[in-house]
């Protein structure tokens, strides 16, 4: 986030929440939001789906999955075309405000009322209420940056926070909600295949020597594979081994299939983790992790907040902490600088290495303060709850560039995007057909959390939250012969899955969705592995798919299929050879 | 401190990132509750579901507890000086015959900062590679 969470109840006027199902995914976050309504700021929600938020918003904007840059691009129309736009900040702060001004051109509320179905009133009155806010907040989560042109639609949302300026400034920013207790964390330490610890770029010679210093080793300069080219490369013979701890990849990637193919043809797959997951199951060798409860360290949340977590309970068994099971793989394959007695001594070196960000955080402080926003890079540093402060941005030229977004639901043509200068475009990679004539879109629900591995065995959230359901529409359902409670079967290219049906009207119609919470019915069985050229990030948003009712047996069947697809009976025969040493 | 003591440790819920601050409640060495931290700036003494009652998991009877290493397609407990020894010898040995790019290693966004700092350094110092990612896309 470029603001910190505590200012949208505090200081934002106009919240803009888009591709963010916020009550259930980030209640907290929600309740800042809550809060800030009930003092007069007013909400402004984008999503294709009747969430709790969109039930609370002023104006609700019913947006097509997939359709996110249309509907920004047409608020930036308005918004230049009515003047509301700070021509002081973006004459300062800014620089490619004309290019902008011509992509968003075309996209007037009639044409995107046209291609998205929402009124035109709609567009006009969301527009005006963002603009004219004295502080506004977009917010947003996985339904703007799970497509094949998230970065795009991310970047949209940038020209239009840019434009009105509401950047730096206390209750405003451009503010993705990180889905993961410690995503930023991870990114913050360096588990990209292009940056080191501090986002410095691998490639930078200068980069590698600050490392290389401290780790006494000469480091790899090539940029390394993204997550979601793993499979294709598993396939291609470049990956033979493949090392995962936390993560439970069969569950949560795309085309899960396709990940388990790949999988297959590892020569060593090692899975470190709390319990025996699905990844787990299909591994070579499995090592036992200590959970969050049972180690030492720090988190930092989506508003970059370093937080001190703090041990509570031994672990069980024999099962270890991450950092001591690497630390004892390096001594074995002859390395020595890894022999660390205490998370803090790691962190030690973390403040040490990258200073910038960083060196201003310690234990001690952690102790005494509710987390520290970083960058701070002295010890009497507050830390930096508000990024680009006073309009200045972390550019070479220190101005925010904005750059021109199109979009065409089919593909952009070419010598449009030539006519422009550094554009950045955005096409669905699969659109319904007859064969698959819904729209599947995909997320999580409040009791869950990802694929389950946690909530699912805490008995007051099972019980509350104990299946899957698959959301339609009550005109599909009507149509197909489908009730509240009867099976339902999706199938896309890739994969199917059964569920029970909930006929509401939560989704619109032609639309589906449901949860990868859940290995009776997994969606990510069903989703697309198209990425997004610049992040890698998959297109797991919206995939084209058949829905068809299926009889009671049938389900069963399929049911039986997935258990033993799963390998779901091994986690108990595991469980109950291998208890021993229990605390 | 005893087994019989009971106590509260404040810490960060585990689920979203929203970080919210949290005590966990101790009694005989097990979790048996959770209370919401009121000093939080930004959950300020409330929690949402999965953080009051997404706990139960620290002692499911399910945890694994010993390293596992699959002979015969069956999973068989060894000791951790075995099950490293292997994963060990089979690392050097694909790094010997591919390279260090032929070895991947996925980290960890539910993990901590000091887990996935050293994570990237045995990726990058020990093997040599750059292949290291999370699930930040997922």
């Amino acid at each position: 986030m470029t603001n910190s969470i505590p200012e949208i109840g505090k200081n934002t006027e106009v919240i803009f929440v888009i591709g963010s199902n916020t009550a259930e995914c980030h209640p907290l976050v929600a309740r800042q939001i809550i809060k800030a309504r009930e003092r007069g700021a007013r909400l402004i929600v984008a999503d294709p789906r009747l969430t709790e938020m969109a039930n609370k918003a002023d104006i609700w904007l019913r947006v097509p999955a997939g359709y996110n840059i249309p509907l920004i691009n047409c608020l930036l129309h308005v918004i230049i075309k009515e003047g509301l736009f700070d021509s002081a900040f973006i004459k300062e702060h800014t620089e490619g405000f004309d290019d902008v001004k011509q992509a968003v051109e075309e996209f007037t509320p009639a044409c995107v009322a046209g291609l998205t179905g929402i009124p035109e009133q709609d567009l006009i009155e969301a527009a005006r209420l963002y603009a004219r806010a004295g502080a506004a907040s977009i917010i947003y989560c996985m339904g703007v940056t799970q497509f094949s042109f998230g970065t795009a639609t991310v970047v949209a949302l940038s020209n239009l926070a840019a434009i009105t300026g509401n950047l730096g400034r206390p209750g405003t920013g451009v503010n993705p909600l990180r889905g993961q207790n410690n995503v930023q964390g991870a990114c913050d330490m360096g588990c990209l295949p292009n940056s080191l610890p501090g986002y410095l770029n691998v490639t930078d010679q200068k980069n590698r020597a600050r490392f290389e210093k401290e780790w006494g080793v000469k480091l790899p300069a090539k940029v390394g594979i993204k997550i979601s080219e793993v499979p294709d490369a598993i396939l291609d013979g470049c990956i033979r081994a493949l090392y995962v701890f936390g993560e439970n990849p069969v569950m949560s990637d795309p085309d899960s299939n396709h990940f388990r193919h790949a999988v297959e043809h590892l020569d060593l797959l090692v899975v470190q983790d709390i319990f025996l997951t699905e990844t787990a199951r299909l591994a070579d060798v499995v090592l036992p992790a200590a959970c969050w409860g049972e180690k030492d360290g720090t988190f930092s949340n989506t508003e970059r907040r370093v937080q001190r977590v703090r041990k509570a309970v031994d672990p069980p068994g024999e099962a270890l902490p991450d950092w001591q099971v690497f630390s004892a793989l390096a001594r074995l394959l002859d390395y020595h600088k890894m022999n660390y007695l205490h998370p803090r001594e790691i962190w030690e070196e973390v403040r040490r290495l990258v200073p910038e960000k960083f060196g201003g955080i310690t234990y001690q402080r952690l102790d005494q303060e509710r987390g520290i926003n970083w960058p701070c890079p002295a010890e009497d540093h507050p830390g930096t709850p508000i990024l680009y402060q006073g309009g200045k941005f972390s550019t070479p030229s220190g101005k925010a560039v904005l750059r021109p977004v199109l979009f065409d639901p089919v593909q952009v043509p070419g010598e449009k995007a030539a006519s422009f200068k550094n554009p950045l475009t955005g096409s669905l990679s699969e659109l319904p057909d007859e064969t698959y004539p819904f729209v599947l879109t995909t997320g999580r629900r409040v009791y869950h959390y990802h694929t389950g591995t946690m909530t699912r065995r805490c008995e007051p959230l099972d019980q509350v939250g104990p299946k899957q359901l698959i959301e339609i529409n009550p005109v599909d359902a009507a149509r197909l012969g489908i009730a509240d409670g009867d099976f339902v079967k999706l199938s896309t290219r890739r994969g199917s899955i059964a569920a029970t049906a909930w006929v509401t009207e939560r989704v619109p119609e032609k639309t589906v969705f449901t949860t990868f919470h859940f290995w009776e019915a997994n969606v990510n069985e069903l989703t697309n592995h198209t990425t997004d050229p610049v992040s890698g990030i998959p297109e797991i948003k919206v995939a084209a798919v058949q829905v068809k009712k299926i009889s009671p047996a049938e389900a069963k069947q399929l049911y039986e299929e997935k258990k033993e697809k799963y390998l779901v009976d091994l986690t108990r025969e595991v469980a109950t050879k291998f208890s021993q040493g229990r605390r | 401190m005893t087994e019989k003591e009971s106590k509260r440790v404040l810490t960060v819920c585990p689920y979203c990132g929203t970080g919210c601050g949290l005590y966990l409640v101790v009694e005989k060495g097990r979790v048996v509750g959770i209370e919401p931290d009121g000093l939080h700036p930004v959950n300020e003494g409330e929690l949402c579901v999965k953080g009051y009652y997404g706990y139960q998991h620290i002692d499911n009877t399910e945890r694994l507890t010993s390293p596992l290493i699959k002979k015969d397609g069956k999973f068989v407990a060894v000791h951790w000086e075995e099950a490293l020894d292997f994963v060990a010898r089979q690392l050097a040995k694909i790094k010997q015959e591919s390279g260090p790019d032929a070895i991947a290693l996925f980290a960890s966004a539910r993990a901590t900062n000091e887990e996935n700092y050293v994570a990237q350094k045995f990726a990058r110092a020990v093997i040599g590679t750059n292949n290291v990612d999370h699930c930040a896309r997922l």
